[in-house]
């Protein structure tokens, strides 16, 4: 019994880096321009289906389809900035939620329009099949996911904190009327935000594609769970995203295995009010 | 303003040419309503049954002598209404019991639908009816199986399809057959999610099996998943002889994908149809679930029988081959127009009394049950099904179960992949 615990708990932690994959983008959107954007789950979605795309054409998999993926949602990202992001800021939070979930639902339904209702599959072993190692088993494509993960947190967090760029962004994120002042433009960091952002999310689409399924409604499957990752890791904050997918990943398969899937939604969720609720700016925000 | 007289005079005239086309086209149609998943995680279901009933409309309202035994089929149009046709108006339930409830409403006062038929998921042909029942419409559903939907005393809703009840005999003789050929079914395991299908239906085998001596563990889940390892994992360890999948397609497609990633086969594996049957399912994890085993009342007969022509004409149509639900959907539909054409009119209670007096032979079937015969809580009580097994393929369901219907013997154990 104790044994499973242990594929239980590695099993949460593959699961949990692919929920902070796809948050990065997510938390660096709504930290830096307080943009709760809901087209979120369906930009990974859009990744996805760009994978299989990229597939079905060329016959080749992740190594193709994932800088395909990030590449074409970077672009989207930019267009939708440009198009609609920038106009809806300026109105009232109202305005800003309806914009991006008309958005999400635009594209949702476009994807429909064009792929059909089916749902599709990359071929099941496209990343290597599944390791067994130490008694326990471990699938490759979760396995690249969740190192991608911790790369890709690496990474965006060392493009915010150490590079010129970075600081630009931050101080965008910070007062943008002072940085316009300092002879920073906000609409191109804001744009290059977008940019990362949505080509982080392809990236994440593009992997998780290796394993899940591929719908048009995937982005609303996986899209909730990126906004509890965000909230419980701190707005803004790319490793308390990692750190929070990794704790829901953990606690929702522990208390799945251990009390019964249909009381994981709670234990996830109790927690995460709880938490909250001593610490609204969650793990790793700042104090407000 | 002359202008503005004229135009409101053009506006009126308009109105009234329209409103008399109507009129007119009232008494050549009949109107049927159609309440399916068109988008949300049972898309693929809710369009191939839209297929399912086209190719239905197909055969009544055009003349097809060479299914001349099916009711309905020679003649263009329905005779019992000097050869009025039948238009379906189909909605969207979104996956949601309420958007399936707004939707019933809008066909019975807005479109003005004669009959219902739907909704796929049991959970919102529970509703949607509920609506149908308080209008006085008559409702028919062709494929929800939870076992409540006939027990609410309703006066307005029949069901076409074997149901939960029926399937506990079913598949209770399939397991002791196959314990017969030296196979060891004393453990199932309920795989089922917790929508009123999953929760109904699991209830209702369980309290069947257990009656009857069997051990039974209950796996649920939370349907829409983003991960079933914990489940998979669980089922690896207690070690069932059965193992017996209550999903829908996107559960269906993780669960396959995780086992296969976790090496567990069960010693046999059979699914409650829905996901199962979905042809999304076979083509994305097809090749990992051979040797499962799942439930039909669709079979292909000979070249030239009135199922091998229907099997073309939805070939045809949709591009998939035709599958249990789509097969179901079609018969319910079928009976619902018969039981019009049979009334004679588009009043309700004449449509209602016609469905109560519907007695049709296997003969007169696309699908394998043995007759059509609604019982006072509009059951059909000739309802039945088949075993059916996933070839080596994939992507082909033969009937294993019972002998009389087998065209091959079934396969054990579960091969997986």
């Amino acid at each position: 019994m104790s044994f499973v615990i242990v594929q239980v708990i590695v099993g949460g932690l593959l699961l949990g880096a692919v929920y902070a994959l796809f948050s990065s983008g997510l938390t660096l959107v709504w930290g830096m321009m307080n943009i709760v954007n809901f087209a979120h789950g369906d930009f990974v979605m859009l990744g996805m289906y760009a994978a299989f795309v990229v597939f079905t054409l060329f016959g080749v998999g992740p190594l193709g389809g994932v800088p395909f993926a990030t590449l074409l949602l970077a672009a989207i990202g930019v267009v939708v900035y440009f198009a609609l992001i920038r106009d809806i800021m300026k109105g009232p939070m109202l305005a800003q939620i309806l914009g991006t979930f008309g958005l999400a639902l635009l594209l949702r339904y476009s994807v429909f329009w064009w792929f059909g209702a089916d749902f599709l599959s990359l071929p099941q072993n496209i990343v290597g099949g599944t390791l067994a190692f130490w008694g326990l088993r471990i699938e490759a494509a979760r396995l690249l996911a969740g190192i991608v993960a911790l790369l890709v947190t690496l990474g965006l967090h060392l493009l915010l904190t150490r590079t010129a760029l970075g600081s630009r962004m931050l101080a965008v994120a910070e007062d943008p009327t002072a940085a316009q002042l300092m002879g920073i433009r906000p609409d191109s960091m804001q744009a290059i935000a977008w940019a990362i952002a949505a080509g982080a999310t392809g990236l994440a689409g593009a992997l998780i594609a290796t394993f899940f399924y591929i719908v048009p409604t995937v982005g609303e499957t996986l899209g909730i769970v990126a906004f509890v990752t965000v909230s419980l890791g701190g707005f803004g904050s790319v490793p308390g995203a990692l750190v929070a997918g990794l704790l829901i990943g953990v606690i929702e398969q522990l208390s799945g295995y251990l009390i019964g899937a249909v009381y994981k939604d709670i234990v996830v969720y109790g927690l995460f009010l709880s938490f909250l609720w001593f610490r609204p700016q969650g793990l790793m925000g700042k104090n407000s | 303003m002359k202008f503005g007289h004229l135009l409101r005079l053009a506006c009126a005239a308009t109105v009234a040419a329209a409103l008399a086309g109507t009129a007119q086209a009232d008494d050549k149609v009949v109107k049927i309503g159609a309440i399916f998943p068109m988008t949300g995680n049972a898309a693929s279901a809710g369009i191939h049954a839209k297929y399912a009933i086209e190719v239905a409309l197909d055969i009544i309202n055009n003349a097809h002598p060479e299914l001349a035994d099916l009711p309905l089929a020679k003649n263009a149009g329905l005779a019992g209404l000097g050869g009025a046709k039948v238009e379906v108006v189909f909605a969207d339930n979104q996956g949601s019991p309420a958007t399936g409830q707004n939707q019933a409403l809008r066909l019975i006062t807005e479109e003005k639908v004669v009959a219902l038929v739907g909704a796929y998921q049991s959970g919102i042909t529970l509703t949607a009816s509920a609506i149908a029942e308080k209008y006085g419409i008559p409702f028919l559903t062709p494929e929800s199986v939870a076992a409540n939907l006939t027990e609410r005393g309703f006066k307005w809703f029949f069901r076409t399809t074997p149901i939960a009840t029926d399937f506990v005999g079913v598949y209770y003789d399939f397991l002791m057959g196959m314990k017969a050929q030296g196979a060891k079914v004393d453990t199932v395991a309920l795989v089922h999610d917790n929508t009123e299908y999953g929760t109904s239906v699991a209830g209702t085998l369980a309290a069947g099996f257990k009656e009857k001596g069997l051990t039974i563990l209950d796996i649920g889940y939370v349907s829409n998943a983003t991960d079933v390892q914990s489940q998979v994992l669980q089922l690896k360890e207690k070690k069932p002889d059965v193992v017996l999948m209550i999903s829908y397609t996107s559960d269906a497609i993780l669960f396959a994908k995780t086992m296969q990633a976790q090496d567990y086969k069960p010693p046999l594996l059979l699914a409650d149809d829905a996901g199962y049957s979905d042809p999304s399912f076979l083509k994305a994890v097809g090749k990992l679930s051979q040797g499962a085993f799942n439930r039909s009342a669709w079979s292909v007969g000979p070249p030239g029988s009135p199922s091998a022509i229907i099997a073309d004409m939805y070939k045809k149509k949709s591009g998939d081959e035709m599958d249990d639900t789509a097969g179901r959907d079609m018969q319910g539909f079928f009976v619902l127009v018969d039981a019009i054409d049979r009334a004679g009119s588009t009043e309700p209670a004449k449509i209602q009394a016609a469905l109560k007096a519907t007695d049709l032979k296997p003969s007169q079937l696309m699908m394998g049950y043995k007759g059509v015969k609604f019982d006072e809580k509009g059951q059909n009580i000739l309802a039945s099904a088949v075993i059916i097994q996933l070839q080596d393929d994939g992507a082909t369901y033969l009937t294993v179960w019972p002998k009389t219907n087998a065209v091959k013997p079934p396969a054990l154990p579960y091969k997986g992949w």
